[in-house]
């Protein structure tokens, strides 16, 4: 027989041998990728630009004098390296992604392609309004659905996204408590719970912060609030359903106390998508209420951004939306810049933004409400309770819930199912990602000890929960096991960076780079 | 005489009459890594228990209060090179500020290194 | 429903888990009253085509800077994106993660906003900038709270050059959060004077480089006499491709940069997404707004990113942050990024040539065009033009033309008879020469 081509394999039975120590600095397909300032060259371009038909200046004196630094690279290196920069990253394309109150659901490919339609991508803020006529009508129509699921009459749709949205509502809060003049109220109530630019958009706006307890069941302590009522308060702030996960039984009560004593009534909409299509919140008696369309609306997140961050209001607010508007006029639809034009009894208390709002945000948000329909959002909020209930369910034997539940579209556990284990929650979560999981919200809210706030939203499938349950399930037991803590500690383990070091990052902060300095100067 | 607070800090009183101020092991312990002193300027008017510092670790940034009310007549600069140092010797090198106290009889009512010993026991 | 993998009987399993009978249950805790009883009076569902058709329908009512010759600018400009750089940002990876605040599996968005961070430093010449913010108007914004917490007073002052948007939302947050702005008198012709505005109340000066009127000037003088009475100079860039050729405000003294980045890889798209580009002197770094990305190593000793100096924002300062923000710009940085490292030094020089180059030629073109006078002797890619009728009624007879032709001043200032009849032109390197004699056969028209 012919032995000359060595085609052995070997039977699954014998040992595989260990990794050889890797020459590049590579492990297969994870690349270690410099910056582009370490790879640029003098001669590369990624683009083809034709010579200036002219060459005569008219800079006055202005022209820049020396080299800016920026690297030359091919367009071939820079496909390569930002190729491999993403593949550093875990996104909801990866896989489950239960950051609580951040509503990480799948982003469909129909919002993208819609949004980048000719005739809709490449208009200009500024054209002449006649030529735009379209572009308003789908503001306007999303206008419509906005305030057709909120129950709202008004909405302000140019603040960039959920923080700016607060100052929105907070400011005109205010507008509309001046024009009472009513300028002593200046303290506004906020849960303890509340997510962190509550009170920071609230001092942002001159108010005082004034914080209420939860009670034992996570909700707003009705006792303590109605204490803390006076006629020096301007507003509470409110997160509905809040941020342990749970529905306010008391809003309409809060509301009723609040509009009594003449003060405000704001709702942090990060958590709709637990009651979108079930719940109006102008039902509930709310003055204003920011929605997060990157959160409810699937528009991308992006890494961090751009997100959009409209607002709704109730009559008493609306007439002090900020600019600008879009109304129906006698030639088709106009937008309204300047206050002057904003007719008899507006007073837009001015403008947060530059042009119109996030218009990319809002063709995807209206293409992701047009899929779904009114019956399909109905149907997205009790998926997303449903779902997060059912890891409430099947974890919370092994995990410690901090409430009882039922949840909404999110659960909480705390980290007494740690206790005395040497792993923090921090740990925890580390492990995870070794398993190929994003990690949930940690240490948030701060009303509870080492937080695990868990939303796996509405698009997750019941195979995509169970194998996510059976990971927590066997890390909770592992965790328990006597020695096991060291092995949390060094997690994780797989991924392209080990743990890094924030406290070298914040003690010397290095937030560009700088071309090395020459050998003799770095000696001294 | 050296004294300490409930909120974790600690005033010694130098022979020179000034005190100085700075927060304790048990503080240090709990805050992590200090990546930051916001110290105060010199010749602040700070009352006792109110703002005087701020300390940052990577994750939370909490305030030290005045032990006693008085003015700020020195601070320790090497804290801004050098963070660690609150974390590797909070009595000692690792000091905020100097006041110069408006009544030494504020201090009564501090604790002495037992009380704040016990203090720390009972907390948890 | 293509989006919920969720079947029926995947429902009832899972409510048998939970041990409850009926969906309802879960609700429990909504009042009986609020919860609808039937679904909102909205449309039913729609699959892909239809709502495909739905918004071909809204784009078939507007006609964009695509099919026509463009001079529009104030404030964003059309410019040509390389192909790859939305093929990128369209990767999964990067178009469905989050905040990268699990440093270990998001070192690929923290690679690109150092390298942003870098970028921005390099171009506007300062020390250190953010890793983004919403857009270059509300950046201006933040630029003067930050500049007031740095000087600890109240007062700014706004350049009649400065971006009418720009000038509208800081003075919309002064009015709200009680400081003072300054708002200097339109500048059409570039002339404006501030030094003397300045008195120890001030905190900034904030200008634009180029001027919204697109003029250039040199604020150095400016910035020493900011600094003689103890205040800052901001400087507002809204056309960041001008910082390929132009003196940047870094050179200049400036002590903090607002910019808008849409011009370097992001579309028009009606007015946003945008990108804010937020730059400052290093020693101003703990007061700055916004995400910092920072250079760490990880446990093995490798090179690696994070999100640091937090303490300044809004989840653990709360009330004493720097900024309420939360979100940056992300994705519009990626954007920015890719098309900057594709164009390079010698790529944002040549483009940056090819701006100003069309903008000479447009402005030689329309300044031989009878009842026309061309306002700017320097600028950049931008002029003001003055005519003989209202701008406002030009505008509107160029678009019956199909051209759009620019912007006219009254869009921005409609109470000042001084300027109705001024208007705004931009060229890019999109701009041919058979469209600028478009243009100005078209104004000899209509004029």
């Amino acid at each position: 027989m012919d032995l000359s081509q060595d085609r052995k394999s070997r039977s699954a039975g014998a040992p595989a041998p260990a990794a050889a120590p890797s020459i590049s600095g590579n492990r297969g397909l994870e690349i270690e990728e410099p910056l582009i300032f370490e790879q640029g060259q003098e001669g590369r371009t990624g683009v083809d630009l034709p010579e200036p038909r002219r060459s005569a200046e008219r800079l006055g004196a202005m022209r820049r004098a020396g080299k800016i630094g920026l690297p030359g690279l091919s367009e071939p290196q820079v496909v390569r390296h930002y190729t491999r920069l993403s593949q550093k990253n875990y996104g909801i394309d990866s896989g489950l992604y239960p950051l609580g109150s951040c509503t990480m659901k799948h982003n469909p490919r129909l919002n993208e392609k819609v949004a980048r339609l000719a005739g809709l991508v490449d208009l200009h803020p500024l054209q002449p309004v006649s030529t735009v006529q379209g572009a308003l009508a789908l503001i306007d129509r999303l206008a419509h659905w906005l305030k057709t699921l909120t129950g709202m009459p008004a909405v302000a749709l140019s603040p960039g996204a959920g923080a700016h949205g607060e100052l929105c509502g907070m400011i005109a809060i205010r507008a509309a408590l001046e024009a009472r003049g009513e300028r002593g109220r200046r303290r506004v109530l906020v849960p303890e719970s509340a997510h962190g630019t509550n009170p920071a958009t609230g001092a942002e706006c001159g108010f005082t912060i004034d914080p209420i307890p939860a009670n034992a069941q996570g909700r707003v302590d009705l006792a303590a609030f109605k204490q803390k009522l006076g006629s020096d308060v301007a507003a509470l702030m409110v997160t509905n359903p809040n941020t342990c996960g749970l529905f306010e039984p008391d809003m309409v009560e809060l509301a009723a106390r609040l509009h009594e004593s003449g003060a405000y009534f704001y709702c942090d909409g990060a958590n709709f998508n637990a009651i979108v299509g079930r719940v109006r919140p102008g039902d509930l008696g709310i003055d204003c209420m920011h929605i997060n369309l990157h959160k409810t609306f699937s528009t991308p997140h992006g890494g961090g951004g751009p997100g959009s961050g409209p607002v709704v209001f109730s009559a008493a607010l609306a007439p002090f939306a900020p600019l600008p508007w879009i109304v129906h006029g006698a030639d088709g639809l106009c937008l309204v810049e300047h206050a002057q034009a904003a007719g008899a009894g507006s007073k837009p208390f001015g403008r947060l933004k530059g042009f119109h709002g996030q218009m990319g945000m809002f063709i995807r948000a209206l293409a992701y409400m047009m899929s779904h329909g009114a019956d399909g959002l109905a149907q997205v909020a009790a998926d997303a309770v449903l779902n997060a209930n059912y890891l409430l369910a099947r974890l919370g034997d092994v995990l410690t819930p901090a409430f009882a539940g039922p949840c909404m579209h999110e659960a909480l556990f705390d980290d007494r199912f740690l206790k005395d284990s040497g792993v923090s929650t921090l740990d925890f979560a580390k492990a995870m990602i070794d398993e190929g999981f994003h990690p949930m919200t940690m240490y948030f809210p701060l009303v509870v000890h080492g937080a695990l706030l868990m939303e796996p939203t509405e698009t997750e499938s019941k195979e995509s929960l169970d194998q996510f349950i059976a990971v927590v399930r066997g890390l909770a037991e592992r965790a328990k096991e006597a020695g096991a803590a060291e092995a949390f500690h060094g997690a994780p383990y797989f991924t392209p960076r080990r743990r890094l070091d924030e406290t070298a990052a914040a003690r010397k902060p290095v937030l560009r780079w700088r071309p090395p300095q020459p050998a003799s100067q770095a000696a001294e | 005489m050296l004294k300490f607070t409930q909120d974790h800090e600690w005033i010694r009183l130098e022979a020179d009459g000034s005190a100085t101020v700075g927060i304790t092991q048990y503080a240090q312990e709990q805050l992590g890594d200090v990546v930051f002193v916001e110290l105060p300027a010199l010749g602040k008017e700070v009352a006792k228990g109110g703002d005087a510092a701020v300390v940052e670790s990577v994750k939370a940034a909490s305030e030290v209060y005045a032990p006693a009310s008085g003015k700020v007549v020195a601070v320790n600069d090497k804290l801004t090179g050098e963070p660690a140092l609150v974390n590797s010797s909070p009595m000692a090198e690792g000091w905020f500020f100097k006041l110069d106290l408006k009544d030494k009889g504020e201090l009564a009512s501090l604790m002495d290194e037992a009380a704040y010993g016990k203090f720390c026991e009972g907390l948890h | 429903m293509r989006y919920l993998p969720l079947t029926d009987a995947d429902r009832r399993a899972m409510l048998q888990a939970i041990g409850v009978g009926s969906l309802d249950s879960l609700y429990r805790d909504v009042p009986e009253g609020v919860r609808l009883k039937a679904p909102v009076e909205l449309p039913r569902h729609m699959g892909e085509l239809e709502v495909e058709r739905e918004f071909q329908a809204f784009a078939s009512g507007n006609l964009g800077t695509a099919s026509m010759p463009s001079f529009l600018g104030a404030g964003a400009y059309r410019h040509h994106i390389p192909a790859s750089v939305d093929h990128l940002i369209q990767r999964g990876e990067f178009l469905t993660s989050y905040t990268p605040y699990q440093p270990e599996v998001s070192q690929g968005t923290l690679q690109y906003l150092f390298e942003f961070q870098t970028q921005v430093a390099l171009i506007t010449g300062m020390e250190v900038a953010n890793a983004s913010m919403y857009d270059g108007a509300s950046a201006s914004a933040e630029a003067v709270a930050m500049a007031n917490r740095l000087t600890q007073r109240k007062k700014a002052i706004l350049s009649g050059g400065l971006h009418p948007h720009y000038r509208e939302i800081c003075a919309t947050r002064g009015r709200w959060a009680n400081f003072e702005t300054v708002l200097a008198p339109p500048d059409p012709r570039g002339g404006e004077e501030l030094a003397g505005m300045i008195d120890d109340k001030t905190s900034c000066v904030v200008v634009a480089s180029p001027s919204f009127f697109g003029h250039l000037r040199d604020y150095s003088a400016l910035a020493n006499a900011c600094h003689a009475k103890g205040a800052l100079l901001v400087v507002a860039v809204a056309e960041v491709v001008s910082l390929g050729l132009v003196k940047p405000p870094g050179e200049m003294g400036a002590d903090i940069v607002a910019a808008e980045g849409q011009s370097i890889g992001i579309p028009l798209s009606f007015g946003g997404p945008y990108l804010g580009l937020f730059a400052a002197r290093e020693k101003f770094v703990r007061q700055m707004p916004g995400r910092l990305c920072g250079e760490t190593v990880d446990a093995e000793g490798r090179r690696g990113w994070v999100l640091t100096l937090s303490t300044r924002e809004q989840h653990i300062r709360r009330e004493k942050a720097t900024s309420n923000i939360c979100t940056n710009s992300s994705l519009c940085a990626l954007a920015f990024t890719i098309h900057l490292s594709l164009l390079g030094e010698a790529g944002l020089t040549r483009l940056a040539a090819l701006n100003h180059a069309n903008a000479v030629e447009l402005a030689e073109r329309l300044a031989a065009v009878k009842g026309v006078e061309v306002l700017n002797k320097a600028f950049f890619n931008e002029l003001t033009l003055k005519l003989p009728k209202p701008a406002a009624e030009v505008v509107e007879a160029l678009a019956e033309r199909r051209i759009l032709g620019g912007v006219p001043l009254s869009r921005f200032y409609p109470e000042s008879p001084a300027l109705s009849h001024l208007m705004l032109v931009a060229a890019t390197e999109m701009n041919t020469q058979g469209e600028i004699e478009a243009l100005a056969e078209a104004l000899e028209e209509v004029l």
